[in-house]
């Protein structure tokens, strides 16, 4: 079930609200994207920490309706 | 054997135990095959468990690390991350520096 490039883009907002986000759906397919995430929220964590914070975002979506999303995550 | 109980000795008896779709010699995803290679190109001894194989295990792990995809790579007992996570310590050399010093290549 595709997950349209927006509201990937607003569910991460609506958790790290200060991200500057990049996404690119890579094969026009709304399933196989690439992200890259910008955040304060990131400082001087892990990059498991980070990218835990985007997945949490997500809901539960990925990995579910959300089969590929490719994260680079950094702070800012 | 409580699925919970099987996660822990796979970690705890290999080093290096890659939680992935697919075999090391036949990956049946991209970011599987990714992750192998990588581990092939620093000529890693890795143990890669197919959870394909296993439905529960799939479940399970994605519980037991607290991530929500495969493949997902433990060193010494330790989650290290995903497929992003591995391509990016790889390409920064940092994967090879975190091996060196937990002794494994």
């Amino acid at each position: 079930m595709p997950l349209p490039l927006e509201e990937i883009k607003k569910l991460i907002k609506d958790s790290i609200p200060d991200a500057s986000i990049e996404i690119k759906d890579l094969m026009g397919d709304n399933n196989h994207y690439a992200a890259t995430i910008k955040s304060s929220k990131f400082n001087n964590l892990t990059k498991i920490e980070q990218h835990k914070l985007v997945y949490k975002s997500l809901k539960g979506k990925m990995g579910n309706e959300l089969h590929a999303l490719s994260i680079t995550t950094e702070g800012k | 054997m409580e699925i919970n109980e099987k996660i822990k000795n796979l970690i705890n008896e290999n080093d290096v135990c890659l939680f992935m779709k697919g075999t090391p010699d036949a990956p049946q995803c991209g970011f599987s095959m990714a992750v192998s290679n990588v581990l092939k190109h620093l000529n890693v001894n890795y143990k890669g468990i197919d959870v394909l194989k296993d439905e529960n295990l799939r479940q399970e792990i994605k519980k037991y690390s607290d991530w929500p995809t495969i493949p997902q790579l433990y060193v010494k007992k330790e989650f290290i991350g995903g497929c992003d996570i591995i391509k990016e310590m790889f390409e920064k050399g940092e994967l090879k520096k975190l091996l060196e010093e937990k002794k494994i290549i």
